[in-house]
């Protein structure tokens, strides 16, 4: 690995700014943390709850600095042969008959164990790459346990071995960006691997922005009112509290139904769009004096 | 703004605030540590939100660990000494000599209520500031309140009882309505609970200034030993308030789920699966294509099956809530679950526990619903493991992951240790989770040492202790 790969950011208010660039609204602790973490070479591990903007912030780093972005979906029971490589056994066994009769096994083997008949998955592509990369392990928490030991092992060293071919190792380490929605506890040697970030709801200055630059045709005083009000749902004991991306979709709602503010009119026609659950829309609506 | 730079330099300073982490239970080891450093290098260390938040991303591992760690760093890297740069003036009485007056209250609370109608948190943030000061150093017209001996004298309780913000409540609601927004219930509810929260804010706003304060004056130690509060994971469930409740609850619902899938990988380790031809192929070409090592599909997974029995009586009532979170918390991982609670006698409550169920209403309704008690309404352990043994026992089966939650407080009645012992026999695992301190179990009515040599007992008495407890229970 080259041991001077030039660093991505120049500060933390510039990892703000190109991300606005490309739509993404950083707050403190976002740029913070990835700058370090393009700065130390660690990975960042971004944990919190669903629609807060895990994802779309690996999205967001790719598209300012005009990296590929490798993504990687953990899923239960995703294993190597989904995340690291497979050989291409069809293909295989294919060559092996054709060679059958007029070739030595040792020559056929040599063959069959090449580049040619290589699926290299996502964690093997983002390591190979020679442009630069950030790689996403998307929902991390949905893989078993046994998958974070092969993460750890790649993300320490960046590279694979591939027994019959040899070692693979990064010319140049990919920007790796993990999440998780913490349905389990993640192991702490990965953990320590990385750098830590807790996203949570943003401020309401920051999400009326989002929402603003994701719904820009939505006037500023029901985009602050929505934002309020989702605030007041979120501290409510719910099933499913809002996400940003319910607040964005509440947004959007409005907007294609004409309604210009938030009355309670309007919230009774639009509280399935915010509250997902029917247990939780009725609990709003007793709670709010909606009835 | 820029943060204090201590005396002795900053990598010792940096060590300090580590052991401080430490001895409130946060788990800081030494790579984090060098991580830490390494952030301290690569920042602005005049940007000190920037930094707040690169040592945060270094040194901890969980969220639950945040409050304790702003709380520290608020000690350890002050924004500024002494009162600061002051943009928000705070209204004094007039004196004759023209020096600084006693506070003017009722002025200054004027000026909160604009603020809390504003919105404005870093004018809160300034206000609060200053009125701690103020208030700690020249006192408030009327009351002669102020530092003994000369010294300044910071008091949080002082300075909110003078303030009382939640009586500005009704005040900054009337002003809302009039600013022309709609008017109806829904809007006003919300904005209540707006302001209610703009309120409890600021009421830690003051309490984190006053322990500022108060670090510089005793020392940031002292004021760490008393004043950082606990994370969820180490309060006791027999103790615990409504907002720690609150916090167990996010604790305790990922340690449901560990647990579970710890039960579902010993079932998984347990049997070898079916024939897996693509995998026993491909390791074949290592062998010229003989299939020499055959490999075997593992199992998905089973969900495995769970009964709880859980005590609800009294003695362990501050407990019950959390059995509550950690029954339904378990009841979305496992494929059947059903539960049980008892007094003096057993009754399946199953149905109480439905997905989603709004857990408030839940005891109450175990309480009413349930046939629970016979005599006195203390508990009685061996009628009640005997009486559900004898119209459930069929629950149990080599499938079943057993369950008990309870004190073991028997109230010197028998413990029917005959039934336990072929209740825990029948069952895949058995595990009873204990809520008193160990040194208490035999104390007393305390069967508990009897009923641990029949299965494993834990104690179980925080969050903590309770990860502590699955981790432990079946090692992967
Ligand atoms: N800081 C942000 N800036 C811009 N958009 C955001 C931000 N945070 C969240 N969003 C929006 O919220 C939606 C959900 O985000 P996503 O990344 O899918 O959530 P997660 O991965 O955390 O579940 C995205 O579509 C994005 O538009
Ligand atoms: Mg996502």
């Amino acid at each position: 690995m080259k041991a001077t790969q030039s660093p991505l950011f120049g500060s933390v208010d510039e990892v703000a700014e190109r991300l606005e660039g490309v739509g993404y609204l950083a707050s403190t602790a976002v740029a913070t943390t990835v700058y370090l973490a393009d700065r130390l070479g660690k990975p960042l591990l971004v944990e919190g709850p669903a629609g807060v903007g895990k994802t779309e912030l690996a999205k967001a780093v790719a598209a300012a600095t005009g990296s590929g972005l490798v993504r990687l979906q953990c899923y239960e029971g995703i294993d190597e042969a989904r995340a690291l490589y497979e050989w291409n056994h069809a293909k295989q066994l294919l060559r092996i008959t054709a060679g059958q009769g007029h070739e030595s096994w040792d020559a056929t083997r040599d063959d069959v164990f090449s580049e040619e008949f290589l699926l290299p998955r996502p964690l093997l592509t983002a390591i190979r790459r020679d442009d630069p990369t950030v790689l996403l392990i998307d929902e991390m928490d949905k893989a078993d346990v046994e998958v974070e030991g092969l993460l750890l092992e790649v993300l320490s060293d960046y590279q694979v071995s591939i027994p019959e071919m040899g070692t693979v190792t990064a010319t140049r380490k990919p920007f790796a960006l993990l999440t998780s929605n913490s349905t389990r506890e993640l192991s702490e040697a990965l953990k320590r691997r990385c750098l830590f970030l807790h996203l949570d709801f943003p401020d309401p200055d920051l999400e009326r922005k989002i929402v603003l630059t994701r719904v820009p045709e939505l006037p500023q005083a029901l985009a602050d009112a929505l934002v309020r009000t989702v605030r007041v749902l979120r501290a409510m004991e719910l099933r499913k509290v809002p996400s940003v991306a319910e607040t964005i979709d509440w947004g959007r709602t409005l907007l294609a139904l004409g309604l210009d503010t938030l009355d309670d009119d309007a919230v009774r026609q639009t509280l399935g769009v915010v509250l997902k659950h029917q247990s939780d829309q009725v609990k709003a609506s007793a709670e709010l004096r909606l009835n | 703004m820029a943060v204090t730079i201590p005396e002795h330099g900053l990598p010792g300073h940096l060590v300090d605030f580590v052991g401080a982490l430490r001895r409130h239970g946060v788990a800081v080891g030494p790579g984090e540590t060098v991580d830490a450093a390494e952030v301290v290098g690569a920042l602005d260390l005049l940007r000190r939100r920037e930094l707040r938040e690169g040592l945060a991303a270094a040194l901890l591992r969980r969220s639950g660990q945040r409050e304790v760690f702003d709380t520290l760093f608020d000690l350890y890297f002050p924004p500024a000494l002494g009162v600061g740069a002051q943009e928000i003036e705070v209204p004094r009485a007039a004196t004759d000599d023209g020096s600084e007056g006693p506070v003017d209250v009722d002025a200054l609370r004027d000026l909160l209520a604009d603020l809390l109608l504003a919105g404005d948190e870093e004018g809160l943030r300034e206000l609060a500031r200053a009125a701690v000061d103020a208030l700690g150093t020249a006192g408030a017209t009327g009351t002669g309140v102020q530092g003994v001996n000369g010294q300044p004298g910071w008091s949080a309780y002082q300075a909110l009882r003078l303030m009382s913000p939640e009586t500005l409540l009704a005040r900054i609601l009337d002003a809302m309505r009039q600013d022309g927004d709609p008017t109806d219930d829904f809007t006003d509810e919300v904005r209540r609970r707006e302001i209610r929260d703009r309120i409890a804010r600021f009421r830690k706003m003051v309490q984190d200034e006053v322990r500022r304060r108060t670090a510089e004056q005793r020392g940031r130690e002292q004021v760490a030993k008393t004043a950082v509060p606990k994370q969820a994971e180490q309060v006791e469930f027999l103790s615990a308030y409504a907002e720690q409740l609150a916090q167990l609850r996010r604790t305790v619902h990922p340690l449901a789920r560990r647990l579970a899938s710890r039960l579902a990988v010993r079932r998984k380790h347990a049997r070898r699966g079916q024939l897996d031809m693509r995998r026993t192929l491909r390791r074949s070409m290592s062998t010229g294509g003989v299939p020499m090592k055959p490999a075997y599909r593992t199992r998905r997974p089973g969900r495995p099956e769970l009964v709880i029995l859980c005590d609800v009586s009294g003695s362990v009532a501050g407990f019950s809530h959390f059995t509550l979170l950690l029954v339904q918390a378990l009841r979305e991982q496992f494929s059947k679950v059903r539960v049980f609670a008892f007094v003096e006698k057993t009754d399946e409550v199953t149905h109480l526990f439905e997905p989603g169920a709004e857990l408030s209403g839940v005891m109450q309704r175990v309480l009413r619903e349930a046939d629970l008690t016979a005599f006195d309404g203390h508990s009685d352990y061996g009628h009640a493991l005997g009486s559900f043994a004898e119209f459930w026992g069929e629950a149990i089966t080599s499938k079943t992951s057993l369950l008990i939650l309870g004190d073991a407080r028997t109230n010197y009645r028998d413990p029917n240790l005959a039934v336990v012992r072929r209740l825990v026999g029948q069952a895949r695992h058995a595990h009873w989770l204990n809520p008193e301190p160990r040194r208490q179990w035999g104390t007393g009515d305390s069967a508990a040492h009897r009923y641990a040599d029949v299965l494993p007992m834990h104690e179980c008495r925080t969050a903590g202790q309770l990860a502590d407890v699955v981790e432990a229970l079946l090692p992967v």
